[in-house]
């Protein structure tokens, strides 16, 4: 059993919804806690709500711990409470050792100085004594990559630059509990993976992690552990797969309703989608590598010669992964009149576990002005175990120059 | 890594920190004392950059007070407004109290200014929040320097002589900065809050320069003389004043009773400060 570093008990908070109440609260909440009463109180006045709602959970040397959930969840709420920002409304929540916190990067940054001077500016507020920046100064700018610009006013650093050198100083803390709320949704790739790799080697090193983000991927690498928060309750506590799976259900529950971004000409009007499996069975979720029927169902006003139909295949809120047109694989629809279907059949779905939705549209003939088009009009949920490094699944074998006495199945998700 | 056990350890709940007071006198004095270095360099920050955007710098420091000064030297050069005889020439006492004055109303506005302009640095990062009052205090003190040239210029101009009360005047102008101190941390929760506060600073401000001796010399008789004995600023200027330019003052009891009313204002005021900012930061960020 390793040491608890953080330990947060039954910790509720409140947040007003009207800005001038929320003002006059705290005018008196700032009265009553003066007055040596605390401010713990178990209603709720008037336009408030809970926006962590009995927290509890623990933390320890070397853990790793991902916060899952919407904007407005209570994470940002949750870790600025750890970080001793703002009080509890009631619970408690112990920390143990030096927290250090990667949240706003560059902060206390003044633009007119230079990118040195603001070095040590930065290193003040995080609370590092000048003498070690002094020591780990050269390796701080090399970590940054942007030695050439380092005596320039950091007004003329662009967003990533300024980034960069925040993180860097920041990366060169030594915490015995971090905590990091998005900041690596900014700066370019090769840096991104860089204050992974960086996370990473603290979490080594014994260092208590609690890490907010929206990029799964993050997580799923960084974490060890993870928790759903879904309107500030902690809904799930554990394996990060299992949290990431519930963070994706409730987003699909969350935004059911199709995009009402319906435009188009409108001689020919898609009317639904069905997701069929190999028995023509409507179906929601499917393994990974199943078989999928995208059948889409049309309706005309009148007759169509050749429209070109499209589906195409984003993750849930993220990027486009695929799309398929009828005029690229060039087939040929014909003249369509009343009402009937397209059928595009996958015969193995090869994306990664994930939730997917499909926006359908169908064009003229020309490719480019379309008849209809439905955003978002499906969603379609992949399951299948571990596999969430990446988008898509490549079927493989392996084999190796040695000798191989028993015979081991290649890990395909084919059955 | 150390042990778990030497680590220290940092508990946060809903209970007032007035519950425990000598918990909250250990914590303001320990981060008083971890706040010196980050003070440091946001004062530095600060003024580098203040410099860095101004072709003429420095100067700006010695134009107010001479152009406030320049004003009532003309009005009353050509008796346009009369307030009568100065123990010394008008310009000496009108210039030394315009800088005195600066001092006070810089002190009373460095608080909230420079917490306001750190809100975004509040809202998201746990720092010795003692540290922006004490580089607004080191701001404070700096022009207060640059005040001493601007000083020394007049003392050889009108060959003002050479007193130990310029040493024992460092006493009262530091209770006015002290004072201003106070007044300002105290507003500083409140002001943060409603925008109110710091636009009608000024507004006060300016009232206060007219019942406060600034211009003029304090009044003797009544109702007038109240000024003097109802405003704190006035017996701290006053003293200021003269032990700068005479060497000697004779309102002593009242410079000390406000000195002392002065440094448990701003005793209080910090407590306030460090009690009030978890919930104004709630409040500013939510």
């Amino acid at each position: 059993m390793s040491e608890i570093l953080v330990s947060v008990e039954g910790v509720n908070k409140k947040f007003c919804r009207s800005l001038k109440r929320s003002l006059w609260y705290g005018v008196r909440d700032l009265v009553s806690e003066l007055g040596g009463r605390s401010s713990q109180r178990s209603h709720l006045r008037q336009d408030e709500f809970w926006a962590v709602r009995e927290a509890a959970f623990q933390v320890r040397r070397g853990e790793a711990l991902g916060l899952i959930g919407h904007n407005g969840a209570g994470k940002t709420t949750l870790l600025r409470m750890i970080n001793g920002l703002i009080k509890p409304d009631s619970g408690r929540i112990e920390v143990r050792g030096r927290m250090q916190a990667l949240i706003a990067l560059g902060a206390g940054f003044n633009p007119v100085l230079t990118g040195r001077e603001n070095v040590y500016i930065n290193a003040a507020v995080l609370g590092i004594p000048k003498a070690e920046i002094d020591r780990r100064y050269e390796e701080i700018v090399d970590f940054s990559g942007i030695r050439e610009f380092i005596n320039m006013p950091v007004q003329s650093y662009s967003t990533g630059m300024v980034v960069r050198l925040g993180f860097s100083v920041a990366a060169h803390l030594e915490p015995d509990v971090l905590l990091v709320d998005e900041v690596l949704a900014v700066g370019d790739l090769a840096f991104r993976n860089k204050c992974q790799l960086r996370i990473q080697e603290l979490k080594k090193r014994g260092v208590a992690i609690i890490f907010v983000s929206h990029n799964l991927h993050a997580i799923s690498h960084v974490c060890s552990r993870a928790i759903a928060i879904e309107k500030g309750r902690i809904v799930y506590d554990g394996k990060v797969e299992k949290a990431i799976d519930l963070y994706r259900e409730s987003l699909i529950n969350l935004y059911q309703e199709p995009e009402e971004l319906r435009a188009g000409t409108g001689e020919i009007k898609i009317q639904r989608i069905e997701l069929l499996d190999a028995a023509d069975q409507v179906r929601k979720e499917i393994n990974m590598g199943d078989f999928l029927k995208v059948r889409i169902h049309y309706v005309t006003t009148q007759p169509v010669d050749n429209p070109i139909f499209n589906i195409t295949f984003s993750i849930l809120y993220g990027e486009q992964v695929t799309g398929l047109r009828t005029d690229v694989d060039g087939f040929e629809v014909g003249r369509v009149d009343g009402e009937g279907f397209v059928d595009i059949t996958i015969p193995h779905f090869n994306l990664l576990p994930n939730v997917f939705t499909i926006d359908a549209t169908i064009f003229h003939p020309d490719g480019f002005t379309f008849y209809d088009r439905i955003n978002k009009i499906a969603t379609l949920k992949v399951r299948g175990g571990l596999l969430i490094n990446g988008t898509a699944f490549l079927p493989h074998d392996w084999a190796t120059s040695q000798e191989v006495k028993t015979a081991t199945e290649s890990q395909t998700p084919f059955r | 890594m150390s042990n778990l056990s030497e680590l220290p350890v940092q508990v946060y709940t809903a209970d007032s920190q007035m519950r425990s007071p000598r918990r909250l006198l250990g914590a303001m004095l320990g981060d008083l004392i971890s706040s010196r270095e980050l003070a440091w360099r946001l004062f530095v920050r600060d003024l580098s950059a203040q410099y860095r955007q101004s072709l003429f710098g420095v100067v700006w420091a010695f134009v107010p007070p001479i152009v406030t000064s320049v004003i009532f030297v003309f009005l009353q050069a050509r008796n346009i407004i009369n307030f009568g005889e100065t123990n010394i020439p008008y310009p000496v006492y009108v210039l030394v109290s315009v800088l005195l004055w600066q001092v006070f109303t810089e002190s009373l506005n460095g608080p909230l200014k420079s917490v306001t302009a750190a809100k975004p640095l509040l809202v998201k990062i746990n720092f010795p929040r003692e540290a922006l009052i004490v580089s607004s205090f080191y701001m404070v003190v700096f022009n207060l320097l640059i005040k001493a040239l601007i000083l020394g210029v007049i003392f050889v101009v009108f060959r003002i002589p050479l007193t130990w009360g310029l040493v024992l005047a460092v006493i009262p102008v530091f209770m006015l900065i002290f004072l201003g101190f106070g007044v300002g941390l105290f507003i500083t929760p409140l002001g943060v809050l409603y925008n109110d506060v710091a636009t009608s600073l000024p507004v006060i401000t300016q009232l206060f320069f007219f019942v406060t001796p600034v211009v003029y010399p304090p009044p003797q008789t009544f109702p007038l003389s109240l000024i003097v004995i109802l405003n704190p600023v006035s017996p701290l200027l006053i003293a200021a004043r003269d032990w700068i330019t005479t060497g000697q003052i004779n309102n002593l009891p009242a410079m000390l009773i406000i000195s002392g009313f002065s440094l448990i204002l701003l005793f209080v005021a910090w407590i306030i400060y460090r009690i009030a900012l978890p919930i104004i930061i709630e409040r500013i960020s939510a």
